[in-house]
């Protein structure tokens, strides 16, 4: 689903590389955590995925197109196959629940009787039902990551990607919200979660590829955060 | 495409850059009635020398008993006369049509335009003398006729009425210039104008636009409605500008010089409707092309 072919991302203005000869391969369906320090690579890693970045060298492969040859006008095609998450959720502040949902499908032209029957089934599904109305500001940050990843996921994308979506929230709270990405995982939807939350990641027990200064220095299945902990 | 989505879209983003909307749909009006009054001059000019250079002719004035002129020795003979018609004959086509005006219909003419006044009373058929009234078929050619008829025997002098006309429109090309000048200035400002705000504008909802690209909305739905927004203050402005072009046909035209100037002809409402459906579409192409340059600079995709 994934597959990253010696991939090397060096910004301009930095010394050294965010990524160095990177070969990770992602199948469909799987969850991954990409885990390691700040600064070592993890945001560009999922930027590269969307996109929204291209790699100085080596191919980014997703959803079986070469990201890095994709036209620009075919970008948007490869995001609507791509939800994601943030650690400040993104939400629309002037916008409900059901609105802010709404709008990552208003604005790819879904039809609005479309909008009116998947909106409520997915806030349903993420344990947001009776709250349509309520604006972000009325909602606490669990709630407020649930309204993102119905945003993510209501669109049924194939990939999910996630970076620190717990990084603001507490304990509790982030458990259920792994719980839920669990739940979408099983839909049969691939999962990407950038995250420093060992306990998280030891936890649920699922791939890690661990990233130290740009360089993968680790990937293993039913992995946990660190050999350190 | 959710055209009722796209367009609440578009009203919260007038409305909530209420000032800046309209700064822009003030300055599209001013500019765009200046550049609107400066084509009504431009037409009025152009209609004026259609008028008049199609009545201008060159006069040969014959000599009187009275004139002083060196080529004079006492009124024309019938020989002198008889060889400036022939002449006159023989620069055709240039030459479109002679006429000649006997001392007697000169007189009459005089009488006519000093009605009442003492000068009309003073005057005898010989004291104005007879003249050839040439019409050219193209009237900026008059330097010919000059130069082959002044000074000859029995000519007194070549008169050019084109050359005063000139005059007249020389001063109101320069006028249009001016306002053309002032009006283009203002477009550019204008656009600029468009820029700037477009520029806010995709700066504060930045959030929005974020949200969209993520989700994959395409670049031609993200700037829509920003490109929207530029295109109804300019058909605002626009409006405004025609409104004002059409106030000056009534109050400026139709009210105060037509009743004025009753023997030139003015511009009519045709040449409003076109000016004002050019304002329209310069308007429009300028507020979009702006738009479009700022977004693509602004917001990437
Ligand atoms: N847009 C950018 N421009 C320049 N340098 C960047 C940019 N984004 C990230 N970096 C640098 O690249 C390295 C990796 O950053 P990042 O991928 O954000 O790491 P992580 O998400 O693991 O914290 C860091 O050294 C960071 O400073
Ligand atoms: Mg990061």
């Amino acid at each position: 689903m994934i597959r990253f072919e010696n991939v090397s991302k060096q910004y301009k203005s930095q010394h050294s590389p965010a990524l160095r000869d990177v070969n990770v391969d992602i199948e469909r369906g799987e969850f991954v955590f990409l885990v390691g320090p700040s600064g070592s690579g993890k945001t560009t890693f999922l930027r590269l995925c969307l996109k929204e970045d291209r790699p100085t060298s080596g191919n980014v492969w997703v959803a079986g197109k070469n990201v890095g040859k994709l036209s620009s006008w075919r970008v948007p095609q490869l995001r609507r196959q791509i939800g994601t998450v943030f650690q400040d959720f993104r939400l629309l502040p002037n916008k409900t629940v059901f609105e802010n949902v709404a709008f990552a499908l208003e604005v790819i032209g879904k039809p609005r009787g479309h909008i009116k029957t998947v909106v409520p089934e997915v806030l349903e599904m993420v344990g947001l039902e009776g709250k349509e109305k309520r604006f972000p500001h009325e909602l606490s940050g669990g709630e407020q990551q649930r309204v993102a990843i119905a945003r993510a996921f209501v669109n049924r994308p194939e990939i999910l990607i996630a970076d620190e979506p717990t990084g603001n929230l507490d304990p509790n709270t982030s458990i259920g919200i792994m719980k839920l990405l669990d739940r979408i995982n099983r839909t049969g939807t691939t999962i990407v979660m950038a995250t420093h939350d060992a306990q998280i990641v030891d936890q649920v027990r699922k791939r890690v590829v661990e990233l130290a200064d740009g360089i993968v220095v680790r990937d293993q299945d039913r992995g946990v955060y660190g050999y350190a902990h | 495409m959710r055209a009722q989505f796209v367009a609440s879209e578009v009203w919260q983003g007038l409305r909530r850059n209420l000032t800046m909307t309209i700064a822009l749909i003030i300055t599209i009006a001013v500019s765009l009635a200046l550049f609107g009054a400066g084509l009504l001059v431009r037409q009025q000019v152009s209609q004026m020398k259609g008028f008049w250079f199609d009545k201008v002719e060159v006069s040969i004035f014959l000599c009187t008993k009275n004139s002083q002129e060196a080529s004079c020795s006492g009124p024309a003979s019938e020989a002198e006369k008889q060889q400036i018609a022939t002449d006159l004959e023989g620069m055709r086509p240039l030459v479109q049509d002679v006429y000649f005006e006997t001392s007697q219909e000169a007189f009459n003419r005089f009488q006519e335009q000093f009605a009442g006044s003492p000068i009309a009373d003073s005057a005898t058929p010989e004291d104005l003398g007879e003249s050839y009234r040439v019409k050219l078929a193209d009237p900026d050619q008059y330097a010919v006729i000059t130069s082959a008829f002044a000074g000859r025997p029995g000519i007194e002098r070549v008169d050019d009425q084109k050359q005063v006309l000139d005059k007249l429109f020389r001063l109101l090309d320069g006028l249009q210039v001016i306002s053309m000048g002032i009006a283009i200035a203002m477009l550019i400002v204008t656009v600029l104008l468009v820029g700037n705000t477009m520029r806010l504008a995709a700066y504060s909802r930045r959030r929005e636009t974020g949200i969209m690209r993520l989700v994959g909305a395409s670049k031609f739905y993200i700037q829509l409605p920003f490109l929207l927004e530029s295109v109804i203050a300019a058909v605002i402005g626009a409006a405004l500008a025609v409104g004002a072009i059409v106030a000056m046909k009534i109050l400026l035209v139709d009210r105060f010089l037509e009743p004025s100037f009753q023997f030139t002809p003015f511009v009519g409402w045709e040449t409003v409707w076109v000016v004002s459906a050019i304002l329209l579409a310069i308007g429009i192409l300028l507020a979009a092309f702006a738009a479009v340059v700022t977004l693509r600079r602004y917001l990437k995709v």
